[in-house]
């Protein structure tokens, strides 16, 4: 089921995207907390530029801690200032069409699921038992959330650089999907390099390359297979079903390794390119990555780690780091066991748990889960909490500037009000995270009990 | 091994060749070699806005270490062993409070070139060491300095609040440091150990004027330390005082019987509330200046009064012992010295000398090319701005006549600390509201950018002004920083303090030439009005509120955030270890199961065992009698209580 007038509402979204950037003025979406975080903040970039221009390292000082090509790409763009627009009006524009393009890259994987999907359910004989359920293309719908999601707007409007890392991890999804090795790679690359916390994700990636996109358990085509066997069925037929159940495949993992290291190696030579004569890769490394890593930057964001570290004792800061840092990856493995057959779903849940996680996250990051949750649009149908979940996003995201606002430029609210929205939003995301997992593992249920009836 | 001393008679025969030669150089015996010297000196001046000027200089000079050893007869023992210590070749420490008024006080002259600093602490050194060895012995410098003076110096020791400007404060070769404290309260605890450098303390002397109660309730107060060692000339250290203070009138009648208000009478009796009984008696020499400004010096000319201490417009309450004139470029007078010696007077017959006006006097001293000021814009807790803006005083039109062309320079030397992120690249320049680009105005530009807790910010930058230019502002835009709570000082709302900028016009020289006195007079005061010195000021210190988080919290967001954090780990744990079919199953098996806890749970509860019943109506029962059972303890535990308590 296609969604009627797709185009035109993809359209009206960059549209309104353009509206925005050309002729809404200054919004000061960049200075906001929700939206520009000090890795991301284009006004940052801006500095690093013409610190790097006065022939001194961009990461001398503690303004830019982005990477070196962006200063490269993004960074002249930012020294001119069009007569009558906003002083970042021309990366503003590239961000539109990084937006469209991630969407578009959406939409494909969208259609790959799809089709995967379609070619189980054949092979077990289930299309006629979930087709009376809501059955929508999944790919328009998630990318029209994308494109449509208000903080997807904001992010791209308010010069800030995550529509960047969003498109290159689209991009990983989408060329693993489609077993683009030399793309997967890329993107697994980029990503990794702008913000470190996407190498989290080699593990959908890989298992995506291995096994294909999204399944039914392997063990319902087993199960399939053998009460077939029982009845008496021709044996082309069975062999027909047992190869839904796919067998793990090296080769395009070993390419893909093999495109990995080609890409990391032509990202450091390029970083180092630039960096040339003004720093070296170990100053990037030092400000991006041990920036990210020690949280040294406490301004206050959606998160709760910038108050945390603002208030925790010094003597436990190094113990809290760890724990903190350790708690993205502790979960790595069991989603990954759990889901395996999934890899998709997987790096969604990746992806969200990053954006709860992450030592500065922005609005950038949810938009990029939340129209990643698009493409599950079938399987999570029967997810609970989901009015509590919408309108829990909706509040929060209208009381987190009412209390900012409140607190810095009022100063009649304290830093509590502001921290509470922020306790409030991770637990809004630890319940859309936990909600979703446990509907997909029901969603698999319910496809094993229809198998076996 | 040191070399046999030679014979008496020829030190002093060498020692008379030697300052016989130097006289004869025209250079200043402040230095005589082999000999310590001190000097007291004491400049008082009317001010125009009714107040007046009282600069205190004391010169001790050490001659070089070799020649006399460890030991000094008049030289501070602790400043010559910090010197030898840090290796110090040049030092100066000022304590300031109020803000030297460069309108209204002048801005053209060596007093407020050289002696007019910013509130709080100043401190900047220059080190004859490696360049790798600085940073740490300007920390110990800290330190010693702090124990010396009793003052809060050791926060210079963090290296946020120390910077190694190159040329915007100081031509050097990295090998100065400069940092300020611009909150440091200034009071009696710090100027006791610098009275205790001198060697009649405030006993005896110039320094017994002292009187901390008057010179505490002036305008301004700065009291500084500077000194200069080499190893030509040994250690030379100058204390200065200046004060500004509001006379005390003499008489009750002082509107003028014709024409406007006089200029009230003052004498040093007033000023200070002490008279002066003679000099410090190890002293070499002692003296007291009036100076007046040009401003009056041209009117006493015009007059031609031939008695210039006893004129129309004021009479001074003693005979000077000598008129110094100060001649600018074009030999035109511009100020003049009225020249006291101490010296003559004693306990019996103490001096005083105080100034009595005759006429209303109207006049202005001359200021720097450009007021400059500072200060912030913008509103909230987040971000702003820092402007410093320029506002000339078409001083140039005096000086070089009024050429359209010509343009003057300006060097601003601005230190920001770490939390205070300014976006140099934001820097934008208007001139007489125009904006400018920058490759216009800036000719040269040195910036350290801030490092997170580690340094401050620098920014040293030489900028060129059209002559005829009225006024130009820059701005930079910052971000405030958000700090960790222990970074916060105990009065956090208060907000943080901004060093002030400092502006110096390299073009302009304020020294002082008197040419009628001979430079082997000794007045360390007169030479260093002559010497070479930039005209320079200093602006305000900014005061930036930063967002203060919430102080009593710490637990509480602690554990908050763990706490959230231990529900997402826990609940998706539980969510991908959860097998729903298992479970059924388990709970068709435990319906059937008696353990022996549950068997004793259930007896606890009084209930029937019953393997037959269904599991969830049994709980419901069990739940509700647990429900009545703590009901009833909390009453009784109640009643208890009250029952105890009365009894």
């Amino acid at each position: 089921m296609a969604i009627r007038h797709y185009w035109p509402t993809a359209a009206a979204a960059v549209g309104f995207r353009l509206v925005l950037v050309l002729f809404g003025g200054d919004l000061h979406l960049a200075s906001r907390p929700e939206v520009s975080t000090p890795l991301t903040s284009l006004r940052r970039l801006a500095e690093g530029y013409w610190l790097k221009q006065a022939s001194m390292s961009p990461y001398s000082g503690s303004m830019y801690h982005g990477s070196p090509l962006l200063l490269s790409v993004l960074g002249p763009l930012t020294n001119s200032r069009p007569d009558g627009h906003h002083a970042h009006v021309y990366s503003s524009l590239i961000f539109v069409a990084v937006d469209f393009l991630a969407a578009m890259l959406i939409r494909a994987t969208g259609q790959k699921l799809q089709m995967a999907r379609n070619r189980s359910l054949k092979s077990l004989d289930l299309t006629k038992a979930l087709n009376n359920t809501a059955n929508v293309s999944a790919g328009d719908v998630a990318s029209l959330i994308y494109l449509w999601n208000p903080w997807a707007i904001v992010t791209c409007v308010g010069s800030c650089t995550s529509p960047i890392e969003n498109l290159m991890v689209v991009t990983m999804i989408y060329g693993a999907c489609s077993r683009l090795a030399p793309l997967a790679a890329f993107g697994y690359v980029m990503a990794t390099h702008l913000s470190l916390y996407p190498a989290i994700l080699i593990v959908p990636v890989i298992l995506l390359l291995g096994y294909g996109p999204d399944a039914p358990p392997p063990k319902l085509f087993l199960l399939k297979g053998s009460s077939a066997s029982k009845s008496d069925v021709p044996d082309n037929d069975k062999t027909g079903r047992l190869r839904g159940v796919q067998q793990f495949s090296w080769k395009p993992v070993l390419h893909f390794l093999f495109w990995l290291f080609i890409w990391t190696c032509y990202v450091l030579l390029l970083s180092s390119v630039v960096l040339k004569e003004v720093g070296g890769l170990h100053d990037m490394f030092e400000k991006t990555y041990g920036f990210i890593l020690t949280v040294k930057d406490l301004s206050p964001n959606i998160g709760v780690l910038w108050y945390f570290f603002a208030e925790v004792f010094d003597f436990f800061r190094s113990f809290f780091l760890i724990v903190f840092n350790m708690n993205i990856i502790f979960m790595v493995l069991p989603l990954a066991i759990r889901l395996k057959h999934r890899p998709c779903f997987l790096a969604f849940v990746y992806t969200a748990i990053v954006a709860i996680l992450k030592s500065y996250p922005s609005a950038g990051d949810s938009a990029l889960y939340l129209g990643l949750l698009g493409l599950f649009a079938n399987e999570l149908a029967e997810m609970q909490f989901t009015f509590f979940l919408f309108f829990g996003y909706i509040g929060v995201s209208l009381l987190s500037p009412v209390m900012h606002n409140l607190w810095i430029w009022r100063g009649t609210g304290n830093a509590n009000f502001y921290f509470a929205t922020g306790l409030a939003y991770t637990c809004l995301q630890t319940v859309l995270i936990v909600e979703s997992v446990s509907s997909m593992i029901k969603h698999d249920r319910k496809l094993r009990l229809l198998v076996t009836s | 091994m040191a070399p046999p001393p030679p014979p008496a008679g020829r030190i002093v025969f060498l020692s008379f060749l030697l300052t016989a030669a130097v006289a004869a150089a025209g250079v200043a015996s402040a230095a005589a070699p082999g000999q310590e010297e001190f000097t007291e000196e004491l400049l008082l001046r009317p001010l125009p806005d009714r107040k007046a000027l009282a600069h205190f200089h004391f010169r001790s000079s050490a001659p070089p270490a070799d020649s006399v050893g460890r030991h000094h007869h008049l030289f501070p023992k602790a400043i010559s062993q910090l010197v030898k210590k840090y290796h110090i070749s040049e030092l100066e420490l000022s304590f300031s409070q109020g803000r030297w008024n460069y309108e209204q006080w002048g801005g053209f002259d060596p007093m407020s070139t050289s002696n007019a600093k910013p509130p709080g602490v100043e401190l900047w050194a220059v080190f004859d060491l490696p360049l790798s060895e600085i940073d740490v012995t300007w920390k110990n410098l800290t330190h010693t300095l702090s124990g010396l003076f009793c003052a809060s110096i050791n926060f210079l020791e963090s290296s946020t609040a120390f910077s190694a400007p190159r040329w915007g404060f100081k031509l050097n070769e990295g090998n100065l440091r400069y940092g300020a404290l611009p909150r440091e309260a200034v009071c009696t605890e710090n100027l006791t150990p610098w009275l205790k450098l001198l060697p009649c303390r405030d006993k005896a002397g110039i320094a017994s004027l002292l009187y901390r109660p008057s010179i505490y309730k002036g305008y301004y107060h700065s009291q500084k330390l500077k000194l200069r060692s080499s190893q030509s000339v040994g250690i030379i250290l100058d204390q200065t005082l200046t004060v500004v203070l509001q006379p005390n009138t003499v008489s009750g009648k002082q509107l003028h019987s014709t024409r406007g208000q006089l200029q009230p009478n003052w004498s040093m009796r007033h000023l200070f509330n002490r008279k002066l009984s003679g000099k410090c008696l190890v002293s070499k020499s002692s003296k007291i200046f009036i100076e007046v400004d040009k401003g009056i010096a041209d009117k006493i000319n015009k007059t031609g009064s031939d008695l210039p201490w006893n004129n129309e417009f004021f009479k001074l309450s003693n005979y000077p012992d000598r008129l110094i004139k100060d001649l600018n470029e074009l030999e035109v007078q511009s100020s003049s010295l009225y020249e006291y010696d101490v010296s003559q007077y004693s306990e019996e017959q103490p001096f005083d000398v105080g100034i009595t006006w005759k006429l209303p006097l109207i006049w202005s001293c001359v200021p720097s090319p450009f007021h400059a000021s500072r200060f912030l814009m913008g509103s909230g807790n987040e971000r702003g701005s820092i402007a410093l803006s320029f506002m000339s005083t078409n001083l140039h039109k005096q000086i070089f006549g009024s050429p359209n062309d010509c343009s003057i320079k300006a060097v601003i030397f601005q230190v920001v600390p770490w939390y205070v992120k300014v976006y140099y690249h934001s820097l934008e320049i208007f001139i007489d509201g125009n904006r400018k680009t920058i490759s216009e105005v800036v000719d040269k530009i040195h910036v350290t950018p801030s490092e997170d807790k580690l340094l401050p910010g620098t920014l040293e930058m030489l900028l060129r002004f059209p002559c005829n230019m009225q006024s130009a502002t820059l701005t930079l835009d910052f971000d405030k920083g958000f700090l960790h709570i222990d970074e916060y000082p105990p009065d956090a709302n208060q907000g943080f303090d901004i060093p002030s900028a400092l502006v110096s016009f390299p073009e302009f020289n304020s020294a002082r030439s008197y040419p009628e006195i001979d430079a082997s007079l000794g007045s360390p005061l007169i030479e260093n009005f002559q010497e070479d010195s930039i005209v320079k000021s200093y602006t305000e210190a900014l005061l930036v509120p930063l967002t203060t988080p919430d102080f009593s919290m710490p637990y509480n967001v602690i554990t908050f955030t763990c706490t959230v954090l231990a529900l997402y780990f826990g609940s998706l744990l539980n969510a991908l270890r959860r097998r729903i079919s298992e479970e059924e199953r388990e709970l068709k098996k435990t319906v059937t199961r008696h353990g022996l806890i549950r068997l004793w749970l259930a007896k606890l509860r009084g209930q029937k065992v019953d393997p037959m019943e269904s599991g969830s109506s049994s709980e419901l029962a069990g739940s509700k009698k647990l429900l009545f059972k703590v009901v009833f303890v909390a009453v009784a535990a109640v009643l208890f209580h009250y029952f105890s308590n009365n009894s």
